[in-house]
């Protein structure tokens, strides 16, 4: 008995010096060289790195390592290299400011590139001038989180993806800033990830963009000025919770591109001065409800491919537009929203309007065919044609109507 | 030139129409801006006032005022003036105190509600709208003689601008959608100074849909400085014109 303690007594011992592992890394320390300390260290080990810059061209990680930097010691890839690559589990990068990173038509060269990984976390990290920010490939269950990532993208084939994700699964994506990339998050083949309160800005083609990517939640992102807007493609189970869509301007911008996603639910979310708001293409099945659209170009375009698709207690304030389509053929429900537009009357005093609303204008469908007609918006002539058409309706597609239409702005 | 200008601006902020129009003009706004839930909603429903309502009070009372002053301008010719000074001082006169009736009924209650850009645009643009009709409801009574022509000249005047002008340019479009008519359009929009004015709104208040396709050509034209320029230089050319013209006339006319 008293062996088998004391066996289990050494074993623990070494498992806890083991776990307690420090290695430092600095300019007045034995080990001057990230990679060295990584070399000699063991799972479960810490390397803490002190500040100061290091050229180190492409770390590699094959332990299951804590990789953690003293006040942001500066990484630098001299426009030439990847930074960090991470093949293992159970590996944390903290801390650090990763800069320059180089950029190749062959390969993907990005500051912390995770391969094949498990449980790998990248938290609080400042990456400026990259190409891919983090790049996850194979992967699952990483996290990433808090970590600042600039860029200064010109053109789409000039720069990567701020937060690029292929073929993974359960990925936490919290609370990253990013920006001036091609992409801020792009998605391919992810599976059951939760991306949240994330902040993508400025980028040169979308603020997120993801395709093939089924079961994944986002929630209270915010997406702003960016270039083409979001587009997410070819999904199912998607949910949307709480984001903010706004400033998405031009001929092919879009607060929120869905193409081809089914049974799905967006709820919760805020578009503002976008062109198009929410841009609906083949979709089916998706739940919209409790959004608010304001002061956007049009609100929804909801192209004649979509079907099933319903539409309850959103708020439409002040679009110039508040539905777009292209077709006659409407397979779309909307009830009980509230329509900034709506002129007509409640006489029951149920808050529910006694007359359906019909939400496109035919001058949208005009403009739709002849986008030049955009310029006589607001003219009398103009005016008298929509009234005529409220009236007998002829252009616009009859069925598309709130039979329920709130008398008062949903209170969200 | 300045007694006879004086002379015509309280002659007009007396007469009871001017005071009525103002009157109007400034319980409508304030109504407007009141019963709408957000203020955007009310300057949208007084931008159909500016763009219709103020042209066809401007032009019909100025032609009237004009007629029904043919004796007093017939004294005045009788005078050492010169014809140039009287006409003028008439259309000074004219609009000047309908701009201010427009500022008092509409400027105010805009200032009041909605002081931002948009807000400054729209009084600039109907200010601007109330001296161009002065402009050409002198040359409608000019003209002719006969009253009652005179005024259905101008009514059919306020007519076209406002409602057959965009009718034909719709129609236009719709027989040439194959080509591309942005620049057409920008042009086109040089030849109505409701147009004008409207498209200048439309770009403060629609600015997101704007962007789409051919908003972008006319955001690049109207959108900066010189464009914005331009279109006010627009405005002008349409106060200048009818004015010369009807001067013109006006000079070489046997009373």
């Amino acid at each position: 008995m008293k062996r088998v303690l004391s066996v289990m007594t050494i074993i623990c011992a070494v498992a806890m010096t083991a776990q307690s592992k420090v290695i430092r890394v600095g300019y007045t320390k034995s080990i001057r060289s990230i990679q060295q300390a990584v070399d000699l260290s063991q799972n479960g080990d810490t390397v803490l790195v002190d500040p100061g810059t290091y050229m180190e061209k492409n770390i590699i990680i094959q332990k299951s390592i804590t990789l953690k930097g003293i006040n942001y010691p500066v990484l630098d890839g001299e426009n030439e290299f990847a930074i960090i690559s991470v093949k293992t589990s159970n590996a944390t990068i903290e801390g650090f400011r990763l800069q320059h990173t180089g950029r190749s038509e062959i390969r993907d060269l990005g500051a912390i590139m995770i391969y094949d990984s498990y449980k790998v976390c990248v938290l609080n990290n400042i990456l400026e001038d990259t190409n891919f920010g983090v790049y996850v490939q194979n992967s699952k269950r990483c996290t990433i989180k808090d970590n600042s990532i600039t860029a200064y993208g010109k053109d789409e084939v000039q720069s990567g993806n701020g937060i690029h994700c292929w073929r993974s699964d359960s990925l936490v994506i919290i609370g990253n800033k990013i920006k001036g990339h091609r992409d801020g998050l792009y998605f391919e083949f992810v599976k059951n990830s939760l991306i949240w309160r994330n902040v993508s800005t400025r980028n040169v083609r979308y603020g997120i963009h993801f395709m093939f990517s089924n079961r994944n939640t986002y929630v209270s992102n915010i997406f702003e000025r960016n270039e083409a807007g979001v587009a997410v493609m070819y999904s199912k189970n998607i949910h949307m919770y709480n984001n903010h869509f706004l400033n998405n301007w031009g001929d092919a911008a879009y607060g929120i591109l869905l193409k081809d996603i089914t049974d799905s639910d967006i709820s919760g979310n805020y578009f503002r001065k976008n062109t198009v708001g929410l841009h609906m293409e083949g979709c089916s099945r998706i739940e919209l409800y409790k959004n608010i659209f304001n002061s956007n170009g049009w609100a929804v375009k909801i192209q004649a491919s979509c079907d099933n698709n319903d539409f309850t207690r959103n708020n439409f304030l002040g679009n110039t537009f508040d539905i777009g389509t292209n077709g006659s053929l409407v397979l779309n429900t909307f009830t009980g929203n509230y329509w900034d537009k709506y002129e007509g009357y409640d006489l029951h005093k149920d808050n529910v309007g006694d007359i359906p609303y019909h939400p496109v204008s035919m001058y949208s469908m005009i403009i739709d065919s002849n986008p030049a007609a955009l310029m006589l918006f607001r003219s009398l002539i103009v005016g008298l044609l929509d009234k005529t058409e409220k009236i007998l309706p002829g252009v616009t597609p009859e069925n598309l109507r709130d039979n329920k239409p709130v008398m008062k702005q949903i209170k969200l | 030139m300045k007694k006879i200008l004086k002379y015509v601006v309280v002659d007009i902020v007396q007469n009871k129409i001017v005071l009525i129009y103002t009157f109007l003009l400034l319980l409508i706004s304030l109504s407007v801006f009141n019963l709408e839930s957000n203020s955007a909603k009310g300057l949208l429903s007084l931008l159909n006032i500016i763009l219709i309502l103020v042209p066809l009070i401007c032009i019909i009372f100025s032609t009237i005022y004009i007629y029904n002053s043919s004796e007093f301008i017939e004294l005045l010719v009788s005078q050492p003036l010169k014809r140039k000074s009287i006409w003028i001082s008439l259309f000074g006169g004219l609009a000047s105190s309908l701009s201010l009736a427009f500022f008092i009924g509409g400027g105010i209650p805009i200032l009041l509600y909605h002081a931002d850009s948009t807000g400054f645009m729209m009084i600039a643009v109907g200010l601007f709208l109330t001296v161009v009709f002065v402009s050409i409801a002198m040359l409608a009574a000019g003209m002719t003689r006969d009253k009652a022509k005179g005024i259905g000249l101008s009514i059919l005047l306020w007519l076209y601008f406002s409602l057959i002008f965009d009718a034909l340019v719709l129609f236009f479009l719709f027989q040439f959608q194959d080509y591309p008519l942005e620049k057409a359009m920008v042009c086109f929009s040089f030849l109505n100074p409701i147009d004008l004015a409207r498209i200048q709104i439309l770009l403060q208040m629609d600015i997101s849909a704007l962007m789409g396709y051919t908003g972008a050509v006319f955001r690049e034209f109207f959108g900066n400085e010189i464009g914005v320029a331009l279109s006010f230089v627009g405005l002008f050319l349409w106060i200048l014109f009818p004015l010369l013209l009807s001067l013109k006339r006006f000079n070489e006319r046997d009373l």
